[in-house]
């Protein structure tokens, strides 16, 4: 059982360049976390670190109780399932389970008793005579996560695992981990994991904590419910949910805020002391229907993208460009209209967020 | 160019004008090898009187005549010594050069790209230069007439032209099955044995067909290091057979050579599918 514990972790190369800048995060015990960010947020990187794939310049790395700052990567109690599955080519998918396992001495029977029970948990016994060549995408990636799985680790670790499959395979490998994690958790074994993705799907419908980074700093670490109702900043705010956020700079006036030339009518109690704020709202709260918490805000429409059940429909306000998802059986008239045309749109101002105008920071 | 004018070249409306070209040329190339073959059946006199290479007829007693040398050994001797240098020095060769290989290209360590160019730089240094220095420090350590000048320098990945093919071949490998090995736990010479070394088998075939064909063909290392004939390798004793008396059996001496010719072609052969992507792919990925 173990916790991942990193304390001021801080990453720099020999050419000076700093990765990752203090980092500080408590993994708990049994935990699925998410690390998501934007490409070159040193998300890979920090994983990596864990991993003892990369030196640690700065601050403390403890896996359970132990420092692992200087451990070689055997030592760790860890398992990586890696982007492009890393499978040995020359060994057979029994020899790829295998391995790990002979190397640390283990009985024959132990090892075969083991790498059955792998591939009985992920429904591939029939591939165990295979070469990884003869192996689909998806197979690829269920023998790699067995690998993983056979040495019994303390923590897993993924890296963007399933960033090489395609749409649908994707959606179905989601789910069969997120599914194999809680199988293991509650059969008492260890379970700790950290996934690395740069995609928000996988961040919010897998992790049980999310967290985000950019530029090598943590910008927010909670559940996903609360990271996409209560972002820290607008970086967040603008990550998680697609399409993003409307994130527009707005001056703060009596009785509302001013968005271009509509004045938008909201309690500025706490806005109070300054004339200029970030102003969010989510497109899924721009709608078309009438509801009590809801203002009408006439815009001019630029175009409609038809996802099937949703609509995206993109639209100028003032100048600003912003975006609102509508039910594909709310969407009326704008569906049809003209390009220019004036569209009247219900905007929940209530779920509105402010976000400071130079830092970003959330405020609340 | 248009595609038009590409197409009035292409395959497909003449191909023969292409095979006939690739015909000849190819005969060119050939003929002399072919002749070889041929010749190695005649007699003396048909040799200088005849110019085709079909043999009058098939006669064997050349062959046997020149195995049996004008030494008191035969080139079954010559053959047992041209192995006794190739095969510890194949073995030394793909050690030390997939050892030094894998540092450069997997290791960071002080003065990396220094020594690198150097190794590279002592390609071009011409063999000769080395010759005389080396002669007096093998000499020294009282190896001469031994096979161990011939042999021990390639345990230190003195091939330099080996070395180089296995960087450029590991540089094409992706490091994610070393991570995973080193997370599995291999320590750095278990990933190369468990891991690399398997990917690397078609370089390793390639070092091991080049270097066998070169030792083989070797004239001068075993000319200027050995003294007894007893120790000859198959290039000296050829030399010797052509030297031996005025009067050069020359029929004698092709049909040496053509034997002398296949073990090397065979190696070639056994290793052709395995060797050709070894040698092109350490060119293409790098």
């Amino acid at each position: 059982m173990a916790r991942v514990s990193l304390n001021k972790i801080e990453k720099v190369y020999p050419n000076g360049f700093k990765a990752v800048h203090g980092v500080d995060l408590d993994i708990r015990d049994g935990e699925f976390m998410v690390f998501v960010g934007p490409s070159g947020c040193a998300k890979s990187t920090l994983l990596r670190m864990i991993a003892g794939l990369e030196s640690i310049s700065g601050g403390e790395l403890r896996i359970g109780e132990k420092l692992v700052n200087a451990l070689a990567p055997k030592q760790r109690g860890i398992a990586m399932v890696f982007q492009n599955y890393a499978l040995y080519p020359h060994m057979k998918v029994y020899d790829n389970l295998a391995f790990g396992l002979k190397l640390a001495k283990a009985s024959k029977a132990e090892v075969d008793r083991r790498v059955r029970e792998a591939a009985a948990l992920l429904e591939m016994e029939h591939l165990l005579d295979r070469y990884p060549k003869q192996l689909s995408g998806g197979q690829a990636q269920r023998v790699a996560v067995g690998r993983a799985i056979v040495k019994k680790p303390e923590v897993f670790l993924f890296d963007e695992p399933l960033s090489n499959l395609d749409a649908k395979l994707r959606a179905n490998m989601r789910v069969r981990l997120t599914e194999l994690h809680r199988t293991l958790r509650e059969s008492g074994q260890p379970a700790t994991t950290i996934y690395v993705t740069h995609d928000q799907v996988e961040a919010m419908t897998m992790g049980e904590r999310i967290c985000v980074l950019k530029e090598g700093r943590i910008q927010q670490v909670d559940t996903p419910t609360n990271l996409y109702d209560h972002p820290a900043n607008a970086f967040v705010a603008s990550f998680i949910g697609s399409p993003e956020m409307n994130i527009k700079k707005a001056a703060v006036e009596t009785g509302g805020v001013r968005l271009g030339s509509a004045l938008l009518p909201l309690d500025t109690a706490k806005l109070a002391g300054r004339s200029e704020v970030q102003f969010g709202l989510r497109p899924e709260h721009i709608g078309t229907v009438q509801r009590p918490d809801a203002t009408l805000v006439n815009a001019r429409l630029r175009f409609c993208e038809h996802m099937g059940s949703e609509v995206y429909v993109h639209f100028d306000l003032g100048n600003e460009a912003m975006s609102a998802r509508v039910p594909a059986d709310q969407i009326g008239t704008i569906a049809t209209a003209e390009r220019g045309s004036a569209i009247a749109l219900q905007f929940q101002l209530g779920k509105a967020h402010f976000f400071d105008a130079e830092t970003g920071l959330a405020i609340r | 160019m248009s595609t038009g004018a590409i197409d009035s070249l292409g395959p497909q409306k003449t191909p023969w004008v292409r095979y006939v070209m690739l015909v000849l040329v190819a005969l060119v190339m050939l003929y002399p090898l072919l002749w070889l073959v041929g010749a190695s059946f005649k007699s003396n006199r048909e040799i200088y009187t005849e110019v085709g290479f079909w043999p009058s007829s098939f006669d064997l007693k050349a062959f046997v005549r020149g195995w049996k040398t004008s030494t008191e050994y035969t080139f079954a001797t010559y053959f047992l010594n041209s192995f006794l240098i190739c095969i510890p020095r194949i073995i030394v060769t793909v050690i030390s050069c997939v050892l030094v290989g894998y540092a450069f290209a997997r290791f960071e360590f002080w003065g990396k790209k220094l020594m690198f160019s150097i190794m590279i730089g002592t390609m071009m240094l011409p063999l000769v230069v080395l010759r005389l220095p080396q002669f007096l420090m093998f000499r020294e350590l009282h190896w001469l007439d031994s096979y161990l000048p011939l042999i021990v320098p390639s345990a230190f990945a003195t091939d330099t032209f080996f070395v180089f093919m296995i960087v450029q071949f590991l540089r094409g490998i992706p490091r994610d099955m070393e991570e995973a090995a080193q997370i599995d736990g291999c320590n750095a010479m278990q990933v190369l044995i468990h891991v690399l070394v398997p990917l690397l088998k078609p370089a390793i075939i390639s070092v091991v067909v080049f270097q066998f064909i070169w030792t083989m063909n070797d004239f001068m290392g075993p000319l200027i290091y050995l003294a007894s004939v007893e120790k000859y390798p198959v290039s000296l004793a050829l030399k010797m057979s052509l030297s031996a008396t005025e009067n050069v059996e020359w029929a004698n001496v092709i049909a040496i050579s053509v034997v002398a010719l296949i073990p090397s072609v065979l190696v070639f052969f056994a290793a052709q599918k395995h060797f050709v992507e070894g040698a092109a792919s350490s060119g293409i990925k790098g």
